[in-house]
C-alpha cells in the first residue's frame, strides 16, 4: 500500500512540473496573443462572432478543405517515399543501410528561402527540369504549380518523420514474432501484412499523424509556392500586413491548434484497446535476411531512386551554392567558392550558435518527451492526457505568434543576475525551438514506449527497485531508438528553424544559422551565400544524424550476442 | 495688459517646447554604442556601418535585422524596457504605423542642401518624426534571356503589361505585404481615377503569374526567371543588375518617387549616436555610399549625382521619374487598409478565377479581330464590364466610417462603426468571384460564336 502510494508522489510531480512549464512557456504566451480571436473587433467585449464570421466566409471554407487535401495527400505521397526505405534497410542485410536512413532525414533540413529557390531553379515552370523537356519535347510539367506543388514539395520535406519512426519501431519489434510466424508458414508479403506491419504501427501512426499535423499547419511552402488559399497562409499573412490587425489570423490559429488535437485524438482512438508491446527485449529487431542478388540490384534501383527524387532540392542547393548567375537556364553560368569563402570569415558565430540552440533544445526535448509520455501512458494521474494535447497544440501555434507571445510576456521579466529581460536572453531561443519542436521528439518517445510492455516494469518493481530506478535503468533503455529518432527529428528541424527566433534575436552576435541564411536572401547579391550557409547547415545536421545512428547501431550490436545466447543460437 | 503678459507666457511656452521637443540633443560625449533595427540586407548595412565607423571610431553598431513587419512588433512590445535607437526601412508606411503608436521621438537635421521634395513626394516627415534618406520609385524589371526565349517586346507603361502576350509572365508582391506596391497601386489609381484605375490594375493582374508574399519575392522570381517581368521598387532591379543577373529595369510615365527613411526610436538609449548616424547619411559622405553597386539606391541630395555612374537616373533632373501624377498623400492614408484589402480580396486571393476570365476574355478578343460579331462583340464587352467591376465607389472607399472598420485601434464608443472587415470582405469575396466566372463565361459563349 505504502509503496504504491510512493511511488505516485513522485510521477505525480512529475506532471506538475511539466504542467506549470507548459503553462508559462506555452499556454500564457499564446493566450495573450490570440485572446483577440475572441473580442468583438468594435467593443472589445468577449464574443464568438469571429468564428461565425470564419465559417461563413467562403474564402476559409476553401482553404479549410484544400488544407486538408494537401495533408491527406501528403501523408500518401510520404508512405509511399518512407516504407520501401525503412522497411528494406532494417529488414535486410544491406550495405550502407546507415547512409541511406541518414540521406533519408536530409530533406527535413530544408533551410529557409534557399531551399525553395533551389526547387523552383530546378521544378519550376522554367526551372532545369522543364526547360530540358521544352527542349526536347516542347512540353513542361507544372511539377510546383498550385496544390499539387504543395503537396509534392509537402511530401519530399517531411516523409522522413514517417521514415524515422517507422525504422525505430521495425528495430523493435521482437524477433520472436516473426519467428513463430515464419514457424507457422508465413512469408513475404502475408508475414509483412499480417505480423511485421501490424506490430510497427505505433511507429508509423506516430509519423504519419506528425506528417498530417506538420503539413496541415505548414506555412513556409505553400507561401514559398505562393499558394494563398490555404489555412496557415491566411492565418499568417492576416497577423503580419502591415497596419491591419485582423482577428481573423488569430481565429485560424485557434481553429488550427483545435483541429490538430483532432486530429491526435483520432489517431489515439485507432491505437486504443490494442496492445503493441512485446516482451522478449534486446534482439537487434527483425531478423535481418540475405537478398539474392536480383532481388538487391530491385532493392537498390527502387532506394536510388526515392533517394534521388527526395534528396533533389539539396542537389539544386548544393549548385546554387557554387554557381555564379543562374538564371533562366539548366546549370549556372559558372562556377566559383566565393560563396563558401566568404560564408567562411563572417558566419561562424551563426554555426556554434546553431549547434547549441538547436542541441539544448533538442535535449529538453526528449526529456520532456519520455517523462509526458511515462506520465500519460504508465499512470493513471487525472487529466495526464491533456499534457499530451497541449504538448502537441505547439505544433499548431505559428511562430510568429510564440515569437509575439514571448515577447509581451517575457519582455518585462528580468533575469535576475545578467539583469536584462528575460525575451531579450539567448536562452529564449532556446526555450522557444524547444517548446515548437517537442511535439516531434513526444511522438517519437510515446512510440517507443508503447512498444514496451509493462510487465518488464512490473518484474523490476517486484524484485524491489523503486520506480525511479525502473523508468532510468528499465523503460528508458528500451526506449532508447525511439528517443534517439525523437532527438534528430528535433535537432534537424530545430537547426533551421527562422519563424519564432526571427522575432526573438535582439543581437546579432545571439543569432543562429537560419537567420543568417535569411539576411543573405534578401538582396540579389546574397543568394549565393545563403546557399553556401544552407548547405553548412545541412552538413552539420547531416553529421549529427549519422553520429546518432552509429550510436544506436553498436548499441544493437551490443545488445545482440546477449540474444543470440538467450535464445539458444 | 492681461492680454499682453498672456501673449508673452504663451511666446515662452512654445519657445520652451520647441526646444524640448525639436532640439533633445545636444552635444557632449557620444555613446559608444548604437543599436539599429532594420529590414535592410547585411549588403547595405556593412557598407553603410563600416563607412560611418570610420568616421566615428567610437562607436559600435550593432544592426538588428528584422523584417519590416516584424520589426514594427519587435518595437511595440519591447518599448516599455526599450533597447533600441533607431529604425531603418523603405517603406513610409511601417513609419507611420511606429508614428501613430508614439514610438518614435522627433529631431531636427542639421545637414543642409536636401530639398523638400523628391518627385511629387515630401522627402521628410512633415510633422518631423522620420527623414528621407534616399528615393526610390516603382517600375518594371524584366529577364532579358527569359524575354528573348519566349519572344517578348520591353513594356513601357503600365497599361502594356496588360496586353495579352504578357499573359502569365508578370509577378507582384501583395499591396497588403509590400508598402511601396501599395503606393504604386495608389498612384495608378490616383493618375486614372478609381473605376479606371482598377480596371486598369485588373487587367494587369489577369497576366500575373503570381502574387508573392515578400517584396523581394519578386526579383528573386525574375532574377531566377521564374517569371519574366515584375513590378518592383528600382533598387532590386538596379542591385539584381550591378550583381550579374540578365535583367533590366525602366521607370513607367506614371509612378511615384517615394523616399526611404530613418528614425530615431523613442527613450533610445543612445540618442547622441543615433543623432551622428542620421546625420553622417544626409552628409555627401554618406550619400556617396549609396553609389555602392550592392546597394543603388537614389540619393536625396542632388549634389551626389555628379558622382553617380552613367546612366544613372537623377530624379532631380529628369523631370519624367515620378512626376507626373500629383500625389495626394492624404488621400492615399484615408483609404489605406481598404484598398489593400480590396487588393487582397479581389486579386491576391481570387488570383485563378481572376486568370481564367482574362484569359477568356483574351482568347475571345483575338478571336473576334478581323471578324465583324456585333453579338460577339458586345459579349465580350459585357465580360470585360464584369472583371472591372467595382464592389464599392469612391465614395465610400474613402468615407471615414467605412474605414473605421479596417482600422488597427479600438474605437471610441462614440465613431458609428457598422459591420466587421471579415464580413464586408465575405460580401465582396462572394461578388467578385460571382463576376468572374460569369465573365469567364460569357467570354467563353463569345468564342464559341466566333
Amino acid at each position: 500500500m505504502k509503496a504504491i502510494a510512493r511511488g505516485h508522489w513522485g510521477p505525480a510531480g512529475v506532471a506538475i512540473a511539466i504542467g506549470l512549464l507548459l503553462l508559462v512557456f506555452l499556454v500564457v504566451p499564446v493566450v495573450k496573443v490570440v485572446y483577440v480571436a475572441f473580442q468583438h473587433p468594435h467593443t472589445g467585449a468577449l464574443t464568438l462572432i469571429n468564428f461565425i464570421d470564419f465559417f461563413r466566409t467562403s474564402l476559409f471554407q476553401e482553404s479549410f478543405f484544400n488544407s486538408l487535401y494537401v495533408a491527406i495527400m501528403s501523408v500518401a505521397l510520404s508512405s509511399a517515399f518512407a516504407l520501401p526505405l525503412a522497411y528494406f534497410t532494417t529488414r535486410f542485410n544491406f550495405a550502407g543501410a546507415i547512409a541511406i536512413q541518414t540521406l533519408g532525414i536530409v530533406p527535413l533540413i530544408m533551410p529557409p528561402f534557399v531551399g525553395a529557390v533551389a526547387m523552383l531553379l530546378l521544378f519550376g515552370e522554367n526551372g532545369s527540369l522543364n526547360l530540358l523537356l521544352n527542349d526536347w519535347f516542347g512540353v513542361t510539367i507544372p511539377l510546383m504549380r498550385g496544390l499539387n506543388g504543395v503537396i509534392l514539395v509537402e511530401s519530399i520535406h517531411y516523409f522522413p518523420f514517417i521514415l524515422i519512426n517507422l525504422s525505430a519501431a521495425l528495430n523493435n519489434i521482437d524477433r520472436a514474432m516473426e519467428e513463430s510466424a515464419q514457424n507457422l508458414g508465413a512469408s513475404g508479403v502475408r508475414l509483412f501484412r499480417r505480423i511485421v506491419f501490424p506490430l510497427a504501427m505505433p511507429g508509423y501512426v506516430a509519423g504519419a499523424s506528425l506528417v498530417f499535423l506538420k503539413v496541415f499547419d505548414d506555412l513556409g511552402t505553400p507561401l514559398l509556392l505562393n499558394v494563398n488559399n490555404m489555412l496557415a497562409p491566411q492565418a499568417y499573412l492576416r497577423i503580419s500586413n502591415i497596419g491591419i490587425s485582423d482577428p481573423m489570423g488569430y481565429v485560424i490559429s485557434v481553429i488550427l491548434v483545435a483541429f490538430s488535437l483532432l486530429a491526435l485524438w483520432t489517431s489515439a482512438l485507432a491505437l486504443r484497446g490494442k496492445d503493441y508491446a512485446t516482451v522478449q527485449k534486446g534482439g537487434g529487431g527483425l531478423a535481418k535476411r540475405d537478398l539474392r542478388f536480383w532481388e538487391k540490384i530491385g532493392c537498390y534501383a527502387v532506394i536510388v531512386l526515392i533517394l534521388l527524387l527526395v534528396l533533389s532540392p539539396h542537389f539544386g542547393l548544393f549548385i546554387l551554392s557554387l554557381g555564379t548567375i543562374w538564371s533562366f537556364s539548366v546549370l549556372p553560368d559558372a562556377y566559383t567558392i566565393d560563396h563558401y569563402m566568404r560564408v567562411f570569415s563572417t558566419s561562424s558565430e551563426y554555426i556554434t550558435n546553431t549547434l547549441l540552440y538547436a542541441g539544448l533544445a533538442a535535449a529538453i526535448d526528449v526529456v520532456l518527451g519520455t517523462a509526458i509520455a511515462y506520465v500519460v501512458w504508465r499512470t493513471k494521474l487525472i487529466g495526464r492526457q491533456w499534457l499530451d494535447y497541449i504538448a502537441m497544440g505547439a505544433l499548431a501555434i505559428p511562430g510568429v505568434v510564440l515569437g509575439i507571445g514571448y515577447l509581451r510576456t517575457f519582455y518585462d521579466f528580468n533575469v535576475p543576475i545578467i539583469d536584462k529581460p528575460l525575451a531579450s536572453w539567448w536562452v529564449i531561443i532556446v526555450i522557444a525551438l524547444a517548446i515548437r519542436r517537442l511535439p516531434y521528439a513526444l511522438r517519437a518517445c510515446v512510440a517507443a514506449l508503447q512498444q514496451v510492455s509493462v510487465m518488464l516494469e512490473e518484474a523490476a518493481e517486484s524484485l524491489g527497485a523503486s520506480k525511479r530506478r525502473t523508468v532510468i535503468r528499465i523503460v528508458v533503455p528500451l526506449m532508447s531508438g525511439g528517443i534517439v529518432a525523437g532527438f534528430v527529428t528535433s535537432f534537424a528541424t530545430a537547426a533551421v528553424e527562422l519563424s519564432a527566433t526571427i522575432m526573438l534575436v535582439s543581437a546579432e552576435s545571439d543569432a543562429p544559422l537560419a537567420f543568417g541564411i535569411y539576411q543573405y536572401m534578401q538582396s540579389a547579391a546574397g543568394r549565393g551565400p545563403g546557399a553556401a550557409l544552407g548547405i553548412v547547415a545541412v552538413v552539420i545536421v547531416g553529421i549529427a544524424t549519422y553520429v546518432s545512428h552509429r550510436i544506436i547501431a553498436r548499441k544493437e550490436s551490443e545488445r545482440a550476442p546477449e540474444l543470440a545466447i538467450a535464445v539458444g543460437v | 495688459m492681461l492680454k499682453h503678459m498672456q501673449s508673452r507666457a504663451l511666446v515662452a511656452g512654445a519657445v520652451l517646447a520647441a526646444a524640448l521637443l525639436g532640439l533633445p540633443i545636444q552635444a557632449g560625449a557620444m555613446e559608444d554604442k548604437l543599436v539599429i533595427v532594420t529590414s535592410y540586407p547585411p549588403d547595405t548595412t556593412d557598407t553603410v556601418k563600416k563607412a560611418f565607423e570610420a568616421k566615428h571610431p567610437g562607436v559600435q553598431i550593432e544592426m538588428l535585422k528584422k523584417q519590416t513587419v516584424a520589426g514594427i512588433k519587435y518595437l511595440q512590445e519591447t518599448a516599455g524596457n526599450n533597447a533600441s535607437d533607431m529604425f531603418w526601412a523603405s517603406s513610409p508606411d511601417a513609419f507611420e504605423v511606429l508614428k501613430g503608436s508614439s514610438l518614435l521621438q522627433k529631431y531636427e537635421t542639421k545637414v543642409k542642401g536636401i530639398p523638400e521634395k523628391v518627385g511629387a513626394f515630401p522627402i521628410n516627415d512633415p510633422d518631423g518624426y522620420y527623414k528621407g534618406f534616399a528615393a526610390s520609385g516603382y517600375g518594371i524589371m524584366w529577364n532579358t534571356r527569359y524575354m528573348k526565349a519566349k519572344n517578348l517586346p520591353v513594356p513601357a507603361t503600365w497599361a502594356d503589361l496588360a496586353k495579352p502576350i504578357y499573359h502569365g509572365h508578370v509577378g507582384i508582391s501583395a499591396a497588403s505585404r509590400s508598402g511601396t506596391t501599395h503606393l504604386t497601386v495608389e498612384t495608378v489609381l490616383q493618375g486614372k481615377g478609381w473605376d479606371e484605375g482598377w480596371a486598369l490594375w485588373k487587367a494587369i493582374a489577369g497576366n500575373f503569374k503570381t502574387v508573392t508574399e515578400r517584396s523581394f519575392g519578386v526579383p528573386d522570381g525574375v532574377n531566377s526567371g521564374q517569371f519574366g517581368l515584375g513590378i518592383v521598387i528600382d533598387f532590386f532591379g538596379f542591385s539584381s543588375k550591378a550583381s550579374g543577373f540578365p535583367v533590366e529595369f525602366l521607370y513607367p510615365p506614371v509612378t511615384t518617387l517615394v523616399p526611404a527613411n530613418i528614425a530615431i526610436v523613442k527613450n533610445a538609449p543612445h540618442p547622441k549616436a543615433a543623432a551622428a548616424f542620421i546625420e553622417f547619411l544626409l552628409s555627401p559622405d554618406g550619400q556617396e555610399v549609396l553609389l555602392d553597386p550592392k546597394i543603388m539606391r537614389l540619393p536625396v541630395n542632388p549634389a551626389t549625382y555628379a558622382k553617380a555612374p552613367k546612366g544613372f537616373p537623377n530624379p532631380f533632373k529628369d523631370s519624367s521619374i515620378g512626376a507626373a501624377v500629383k500625389f495626394d498623400l492624404d488621400l492615399s492614408k484615408d483609404r489605406y487598409n481598404v484598398v489593400n484589402s480590396l487588393f487582397d480580396v479581389m486579386i491576391t486571393y481570387r488570383l485563378e478565377d481572376l486568370q481564367a476570365a482574362t484569359r477568356a476574355i483574351q482568347s475571345a478578343e483575338q478571336a473576334l479581330s478581323g471578324k465583324g460579331n456585333a453579338q460577339a462583340e458586345k459579349l465580350i464587352k459585357e465580360a470585360k464590364a464584369l472583371v472591372a467591376k467595382m464592389p464599392i465607389d469612391e465614395a465610400k472607399a474613402t468615407d471615414k466610417d467605412f474605414n473605421a472598420i479596417f482600422k488597427t485601434k479600438r474605437k471610441k464608443a462614440s465613431t458609428k462603426v457598422e459591420g466587421r472587415q471579415a464580413e464586408i470582405e465575405q460580401q465582396w469575396d462572394s461578388e467578385v468571384k460571382a463576376n468572374y466566372a460569369k465573365a469567364r463565361e460569357l467570354a467563353e459563349k463569345a468564342a464559341s460564336m466566333l
